[in-house]
């Protein structure tokens, strides 16, 4: 049953998804912009990396994807809260895990073919990483978007309006992006940095990403950014299903 | 046999400045195939109440049943067999007639063509057959709130809340809404629990009226009997008992266009 109440959201909210393609399109301009005219610069740069310069900012840049996509998520269910569909939908026996999936699976969708997008422009400009890597960075990118989508519906349940999600929502992510090495390694950085950028769970997703794009996958990053990506996510899925249970009460 | 019962209900808001009771104990018991008109003054307790019965909102004291299932301990059984029509809607206006009608169907279970069957008879009986393709946004107020009506009637709920389901709507939509509530009665022999502020409203369509103030039913019954028990004259308006109930208007009450 929550198989198919998830499916049924998902549906609904991939229909709504496809019926704006500049939407789909427009979310990946900004990877894309960093790709062309902030990736060239790195090139030939030491990054502490195994890999060359291109497989230290695609991962970075497949995360910044998620990060500042799915945070920004709830504003759509702010603007459905103004509608009363959130309403309506809580007072059908759907579950509400379902209510949520359903949105945030559609999330993850939309921000993985973006990634894929993106890569295959990396592809383009001189990226070369291997396959298995590639597709694992793409597992990350589902995963972090689910998270962050599902603490986004949550927070947005709770504020009401764009007014006071927006500025929330920028206070959490610039900072993340900044101490989670997304543009460069945290290891280029004095040690108080690097050591602070260790506390943001993301640091922990690009370094694996970035290990899989150089073919390490046994490695203690990649191990940490796996426990770290499974954890945020069922944290996060508790978090937003308890949101839309009690949204109102 | 009682389709809704509830027996001190209470729902108590936590707030920076203390605990507010919102609603302090509902009693109240509603019969099968009754249209009740529910009624009070603005912060009376009317929307927790609603949103109570409907499960949207936990109750923090008493208990209650909606088309016998417990609203604690069995609200997707409520769920089921309720349907609850909200004063926004609660419709995508970039979605169309057809698919909200047939989502809404499969939120309740219904296969998808069971849906799609009972959207098309639903279109049918309350006359949006020509309008199925086009996006809710499309729609007419008048249009659009026979749609939320027919979205809370997908699943055949035994029970059917209408939160102010005639606010915003012209004379001409306000008697369609009207002639469809007494139809739905009528032919399906649907409960029918309406909040309103328009007291001609619940005058033309309520069998029975339960009025709430500060959190408590302050009085029930037929509109007549209301009338006569509280002004002593059974030609008295609505508003006249309501005024001596409650010693308030409902906002914004008679301000209401009058149905034609």
């Amino acid at each position: 049953m929550l198989l198919q109440d998830t499916a049924l959201i998902f549906g609904r909210y991939a229909r709504q998804t496809l019926r704006s393609k500049f939407h789909i399109v427009f979310g990946v301009l900004m990877p894309l912009l960093y790709l062309l005219f902030f990736g060239p610069l790195l090139t030939g740069l030491p990054l502490a990396s195994t890999g060359d310069s291109w497989q230290v900012l695609v991962p970075g840049l497949l995360l910044q994807l998620s990060l500042f996509g799915a945070s920004f998520a709830g504003f759509a269910i702010i603007v459905e809260q103004g509608q009363g569909v959130v309403e309506r939908m809580r007072v059908t026996p759907v579950s509400r895990l379902a209510l949520l999936l359903g949105r945030v699976l559609r999330d993850a969708a939309l921000f993985v073919f973006q990634a894929v997008l993106l890569v295959l422009a990396a592809l383009v400009m001189g990226l070369r990483a291997p396959l298995a890597g590639i597709l694992i960075g793409w597992v990350f990118v589902a995963l972090l978007a689910v998270s962050l989508a599902s603490l986004s519906y949550s927070l947005a349940l709770r504020v009401r309006t764009p007014h006071e999600f927006g500025p929330a929502v920028n206070a959490f992510v610039m900072p993340s992006m900044l101490l989670s090495g997304l543009m460069l390694p945290m290891t280029l950085g004095p040690g108080w940095l690097d050591g602070l950028s260790h506390a943001m769970p993301f640091r922990h997703l690009v370094d694996a990403v970035r290990d899989a794009y150089v073919g390490a996958y046994t490695t203690d990053s990649m191990l940490y950014g796996v426990l770290v990506a499974i954890g945020f996510a069922v944290l996060a899925v508790t978090v937003g299903t308890r949101a839309f249970r009690t949204t109102g009460a | 046999m009682a389709v809704i019962s509830a027996t001190g209900l209470a729902r108590t808001f936590r707030t920076k400045t203390g605990p507010v009771a919102a609603v302090r104990g509902i009693d109240l018991t509603v019969r099968a195939g009754e249209v009740i008109g529910f009624l009070g003054p603005n912060g009376a307790g009317k929307t927790t109440t609603l949103r109570m019965l409907t499960t949207l909102l936990p109750p923090t004291g008493g208990t209650a049943t909606v088309a016998g299932c417990d609203l604690v301990r069995d609200p997707v059984g409520v769920r089921r067999r309720s349907g609850y029509v909200a004063q926004s809607g609660g419709l995508d206006p970039h979605i169309s007639v057809r698919e909200e009608l047939i989502t809404q169907g499969r939120l309740y279970r219904l296969s998808t063509a069971d849906a799609t069957a009972r959207a098309q008879e639903l279109a049918r009986e309350l006359d949006l057959d020509g309008l199925m393709d086009r996006p809710t946004g499309a729609l007419s107020g008048g249009q659009r709130r026979k749609l939320d009506i027919a979205m809370g009637l997908m699943h055949r709920p035994e029970v059917l809340f209408l939160d102010e389901p005639t606010t915003g709507l012209d004379p001409g939509s306000r008697a369609d809404l009207w002639a469809l509530v007494r139809w739905l009665r009528a032919e399906h022999g649907t409960t029918v629990f309406l909040t309103t502020h328009y007291l001609d409203e619940a005058d033309a369509l309520a069998d029975r009226l339960i009025i709430v103030d500060r959190g408590v039913v302050v009085a029930e019954g037929t509109p007549s009997a209301l009338k006569l028990h509280h002004t002593g004259s059974a030609e008295a308006t609505l508003q006249d008992t309501f005024l001596a109930i409650t010693g308030r208007t409902p906002t914004p009450a008679h301000t209401a266009p009058v149905a034609v």
